[in-house]
This record gives C-alpha cells, sequence and structure tokens, in this order.
C-alpha cells in the first residue's frame, strides 16, 4: 500500500514537471499547419535580434564567470587560511543576494552610480556593462561561493600552501598552480551555475537597458506565437546542459579520487 | 659559527609562551633531532626556521646571512610534512619538478633532475603517476624528493614518519639518513619518537616546555642526562632512593647496601639522593647461594616477564620499588619463571645520579 502510494506521489510529481514541457516542446514544433516542423526554430534562428542579444547575455555571463573566479577563489583561500573566524560572516553576505530581491539591489546601483554620482558608471554603455557584469556576479555569489568552498575543504589548504612557499612559490603561484587546479571542478560547477543565471536574468538587465538575451525572451513572448514556445524549450536544454557539463566535470578529473 | 644558527628565538601565541630562548647551531651537513613530548614547540620551532611563523624575539642565521625577516619563499629551505603534502593534480615528476619550474630552471635540466632524485629515492618509474596511486611510504619518499630537488641549504623534516606503519617507518628513517648523507645536507628532523632520534641523528636536541634541555650525541644524551627530565624523556629509567654516606668520594647505601659512584656527589652526607639505572644494566642473578658476602646485591622477585625476540624484558619487585631490566635472548638461558627469588646487581659506574 505504501509502495503504490509513494509511485503515485512520484508520477504526480512527474505528470506536473513534465507535462507542461512536453506540452510546450509539442506546441514549438507546430508552426507549419498540419504537420510537426522546426520553422519555430529555424524562425528563432534566423532573428538578428536573437543573434545580437544571445551572443550578448554569453560573453556577459564568460565575462561574469570569469570575474566571479578571480574575486571568489583568493577571498575564499584568503579566509581560510588567515582568517578563519570571519567564515560565518561570509556565509552569512554571501546568502544575502538570495535574500534581497534583484530589484532592489538593481535600484541601489543606479542610485549608486547614476550619471550624477561619484562613480557614473551608468553615463556609458561599456560603464553600464561593467556594472552589469557586477551584478550578476553578484547573483552568482551565493552558488559561486559555496562551490569553491566545497572545494577548498576537501584539500589541505594550509600544508599544499606551505610546501609551495618552501618550494620557492609566491602567492600568485600558490594560487594558479595549487590552489585552482585542485578546486577546478568545483569552480567549472560554480562556473555553469553561473551561465545559466546569467543567461535567463531579466531584471537587471532590462533595468539597466541592455540588450541581454533575458529582456529579448519576454519581449518575444508578448509579440511572438510560436517562437517563444521555441525559445524556452532551447533555454531549458541549455541549462540541463550546463547541470551535465558540472557531472562531466567531476567525473573526469581523475587525480581528486582519493586511495582511502 | 655554525652553517645554521638559530639564537635566542622566542615565540607567543598571545599570552602563551611557546618557545622560551632557544639556541642552537647545527654544523654544515649535521643531521639534529628536535625530540620532546607533545606541545614542547618543536614543530614552532621548525616553522620559524622555514619562515611560517616569525620570532617574537632571537635570530636566525643561514651561512651568515640573517633570514630571520624573509619570506619561506625566499629561503631555499627544503620542507617534508607529516602529511605528504604532494599536490594531488601533479604527477610525481611534475611534483618533484615544481621547484625548479619556479626556479626557472630549463626544461631539460629539470628533467633530468627529476630523473636524478626518483633514482636517489628508489622510484624510478614511477614519474607519470599521481600521487593517489602511490603508498604512504612512497608519497612521502616522493615529497622528499620534492624538498631537495632545488637543492635547499637546510631540510626540515617534521615527523615524517609518523603516519607509516612500523615497518616502513623503519626502513625509511635509514633511507632518509641515507639520502641525508648522501647529499650532505643541512638536516632538522623533528619527532616525538626517542628511537627515531636517537638511530638517525649527529646530535639530539631534547626540549621541555619550550627549551632545550640538553643537546649531544644519542650515546651522550642517553648516558648521560644532565637531566631529570631527559633521563626520563629518553629510554626506560629505574628510579633508587640512595642515602649518602660519603659525598666527596661518591660513596651511598641503597637499602643499607653500600655502592662506590665513580663521581663525587653534590649533596650533602645523609641526604637521600635519586639514582637511575637502564633497564640493560641491572644484572639478573638466579642462583642467590653464588652471591657472596659483601657484594652488591638487591633481593628480588620476578613480577613479570616480557618476550621481545632478541631481547627479554624483565620486571622484578624489590624492596625499593618496581626494577625493569632487560636480558638478551639466548636459546641456552630461558627466561627466569614468575615469582622466582633472585638477586639484582649494578655496578656503581653504570648509574646516574639524577639531580
Ligand atoms: N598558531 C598557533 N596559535 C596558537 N597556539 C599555537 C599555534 N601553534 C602552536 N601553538 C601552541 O604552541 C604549543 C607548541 O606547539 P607545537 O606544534 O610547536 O608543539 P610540538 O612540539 O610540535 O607538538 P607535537 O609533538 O604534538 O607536534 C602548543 O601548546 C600549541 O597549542
Ligand atoms: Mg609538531
Amino acid at each position: 500500500m505504501k509502495r503504490i502510494l509513494s509511485w503515485a506521489a512520484i508520477a504526480v510529481g512527474v505528470v506536473y514537471f513534465f507535462l507542461p514541457l512536453v506540452g510546450m516542446l509539442e506546441f514549438s514544433l507546430k508552426m507549419r499547419r498540419g504537420e510537426y516542423s522546426l520553422d519555430a526554430y529555424r524562425s528563432v534562428m534566423g532573428d538578428p535580434q536573437f543573434q545580437a542579444t544571445f551572443g550578448y547575455s554569453v560573453l556577459m555571463a564568460c565575462l561574469t564567470i570569469v570575474f566571479g573566479v578571480l574575486v571568489v577563489v583568493p577571498t575564499v583561500f584568503w579566509v581560510r587560511l588567515k582568517l578563519p573566524r570571519l567564515r560565518p560572516f561570509m556565509e552569512f553576505i554571501t546568502l544575502l543576494p538570495l535574500v534581497i530581491p534583484p530589484i532592489v539591489i538593481v535600484f541601489g546601483y543606479i542610485r549608486l552610480f547614476n550619471t550624477s554620482s561619484w562613480l557614473p558608471l551608468t553615463g556609458s554603455a561599456l560603464g553600464t556593462d561593467f556594472l552589469l557584469m557586477c551584478g550578476y556576479a553578484v547573483l552568482a555569489l551565493p552558488y559561486m561561493y559555496r562551490a569553491v568552498d566545497t572545494g577548498l575543504a576537501a584539500i589541505d589548504l594550509r600544508t599544499l600552501t606551505e610546501a609551495a612557499q618552501s618550494l620557492g612559490a609566491g602567492w600568485i603561484t600558490v594560487l594558479a598552480r595549487v590552489i585552482l587546479p585542485n578546486v577546478l571542478v568545483a569552480v567549472l560547477s560554480g562556473a555553469f551555475l553561473t551561465f545559466a543565471i546569467v543567461i535567463g536574468e531579466y531584471v537587471f538587465a532590462a533595468l539597466l537597458d541592455r540588450p541581454a538575451f533575458g529582456p529579448y525572451l519576454v519581449w518575444a513572448g508578448g509579440n511572438k506565437a510560436y517562437e517563444p514556445a521555441a525559445l524556452a524549450v532551447m533555454t531549458f536544454a541549455l541549462t540541463w546542459a550546463c547541470m551535465m557539463l558540472i557531472q562531466l566535470a567531476t567525473k573526469f578529473s581523475k587525480h581528486t579520487r582519493m586511495p582511502h | 659559527m655554525a652553517y645554521l644558527d638559530l639564537t635566542a628565538l622566542q615565540k607567543s601565541f598571545g599570552a602563551n609562551q611557546v618557545v622560551k630562548s632557544f639556541d642552537l647551531g647545527v654544523a654544515k651537513g649535521e643531521f639534529v633531532s628536535l625530540l620532546g613530548p607533545s606541545g614542547c614547540g618543536k614543530t614552532t620551532v621548525l616553522r620559524m626556521v622555514a619562515g611560517f611563523e616569525t620570532p617574537t624575539v632571537g635570530a636566525i642565521k643561514i651561512d651568515g646571512q640573517d633570514v630571520t625577516h624573509l619570506r619561506p619563499n625566499q629561503r631555499n629551505i627544503g620542507m617534508v610534512f607529516q602529511a605528504y603534502a604532494l599536490f594531488p593534480n601533479l604527477t610525481v615528476a611534475q611534483n618533484v619538478g615544481f621547484g625548479l619550474k619556479i626556479a626557472g630552471v630549463s626544461a631539460a635540466e629539470t628533467a633530468a633532475r627529476v630523473a636524478d632524485m626518483l633514482a636517489l629515492i628508489g622510484l624510478p618509474d614511477m614519474g607519470a603517476r599521481y600521487p593517489f596511486q602511490l603508498s604512504g611510504g612512497q608519497q612521502q619518499r616522493v615529497a622528499l624528493a620534492r624538498a631537495l630537488a632545488p637543492r635547499p641549504r637546510v631540510l626540515l623534516l617534521d615527523e615524517p614518519l609518523s603516519a607509516l606503519d612500523a615497518k616502513i617507518r623503519v626502513s625509511l628513517r635509514a633511507e632518509i639518513r641515507d639520502i641525508q648523507r648522501k647529499l650532505g645536507i643541512t638536516t632538522i628532523f623533528v619527532t616525538h619518537d626517542q628511537e627515531e632520534a636517537l638511530s638517525m641523528s649527529d646530535r639530539v636536541v631534547v626540549m621541555n616546555g619550550g627549551r632545550a634541555e640538553q643537546v649531544g650525541a644519542p650515546f651522550e644524551i642517553y648516558n648521560h642526562p644532565k637531566t631529570r627530565f631527559v633521563a626520563q624523556f629518553v629510554g626506560t629509567l629505574n628510579t633508587l632512593d640512595a642515602i649518602v654516606i660519603d659525598p666527596a668520594g661518591g660513596e651511598v647505601t641503597v637499602q643499607g647496601q653500600p655502592l662506590r659512584l665513580p663521581q663525587p656527589i653534590a649533596a650533602l652526607r645523609g641526604a637521600t639522593v635519586g639514582l637511575a639505572l637502564r633497564p640493560e644494566v641491572v644484572h639478573l642473578e638466579a642462583d642467590t647461594a653464588q652471591i657472596s658476602r659483601g657484594d652488591f646485591a638487591l633481593p628480588a622477585r620476578i613480577a613479570a616477564v616480557q618476550f621481545l625476540g632478541a631481547v627479554i624484558r624483565v620486571k622484578a619487585e624489590t624492596a625499593a620499588g618496581e626494577i625493569s631490566l632487560d636480558l638478551f635472548n639466548r636459546p641456552d638461558a630461558p627466561p627466569p619463571p614468575l615469582g622466582a627469588e633472585v638477586a639484582l646487581r649494578f655496578r656503581g659506574q653504570d648509574v646516574i645520579v639524577l639531580a
């Protein structure tokens, strides 16, 4: 009886989760009357605005990942090595982006960095891009921090650092040659999560008025019939591809397997 | 002046003074062990030499150069850790070549030096493996090769053998000492295992509570301990009370029997002094009837017999307390039975007078 009930619960869950997806997929294939076709996808791919916004968001995602890694890895490394008492504080800080709504953050940015402020970042496209990247990095911080922190917890940070130092390595070398390679898998999983977040993000890009993929999705949803379904399916596929890449990265790190 | 010179080193963590005025000179090519109980400051001294801790007071010189305030990566010192600390993402060869690469040594020379080091540690074919594919003993040998590859001025080892099983520990001892001799590298070895310290070192520093209690060759430390702590920490020790009869002539009585010590005693007539005896200087006389009147002999009863192979450790109960003694195993002389009445004999020159 219990088994039947739990199977029923799983079935309900699966239907609840997958039915809309299947429906959306089916709908995205029905652009041509009377038969299934990939016309909607072809139309999306051919849309220059899609190409521009998608390209922009991919670029922003990559920049955000690089920026996030450069900020988070050395910080977590230093806190774990020299200021372990600050760890609870770090945990708290890095949770804030999950608690504070993005709209609040972005309004804060606009107030702080508008054209009449001490640092008028929003005055130029490039400055706004930089601001947007920082915003994305903040949104991704909870995931990036946790991924890197878990990665660093798995290695004997202090002894490895000291071993490298006694062999002549300075801080940069320690980070680049010893720490980063050993937390690469963790960093990668943080990176893919960051990618997934940035690709779908709407609020920041819309309010800072940058030509990103999120606002394009919303615009397409309001102005086209079949293409939004195709776009949604593609976005889902991309996110899942990221998840699978995380799994693969974990699998292919041959040296992190421990003998005991 | 010594090659490695530690002068009046002190180290405090907050209000806790961990190292209190530590002096040591190590000659070039010498192997010195720091031996002492847990928490006595051995690792702290080593970490100050390596540069991971800055002394609160004092100076460290290597070959005449003051390195007290140099960063660890500027000191050219090799370090081997208890936990191996090999870089898990690098192969054995890359680990060994790590220091050379940082020093800017050419690829060809690095490869040659790495091959030399791997041959030296007896793992010539393991260069392509990753650390997790090696046993603990092999990992520690690779760590040694990695520390030695950049030709450091000083080699520091912090309990490098404690994480290994007993058998490998003993064989690696000899191997490390061999390599150290071959390269003639000045070495400080930290351990809390006295057997390790005594068997490997040119000199041993016995530490207690942040101070060096005695510095000397193993033979010296074992046979002529300067303080009660050294006597008791190094080796097994039996203690007996004796009453001084003639301080200048070194005459005492133990349990009413006269005993002459080779040196004068720094105590007044009639005072009680502590005598210490190593288990191997006490002889066991099974046939008490053989003892002639006037010879020194303590009556005793066998309380425990531990057969260790080459050595048989016997515990005997006397009026002055329990005494441990070691007998060499001989096929024609079985150990005495429990409860047997025996006599214990020892010579005045084998006795250590405890201060
Ligand atoms: N970074 C530190 N901060 C505060 N106290 C410390 C620090 N490092 C060491 N100590 C203290 O200094 C004392 C000596 O430590 P040390 O590690 O030098 O001992 P040790 O002789 O190496 O002992 P063991 O044989 O257990 O390794 C200990 O009481 C320890 O608690
Ligand atoms: Mg220690």
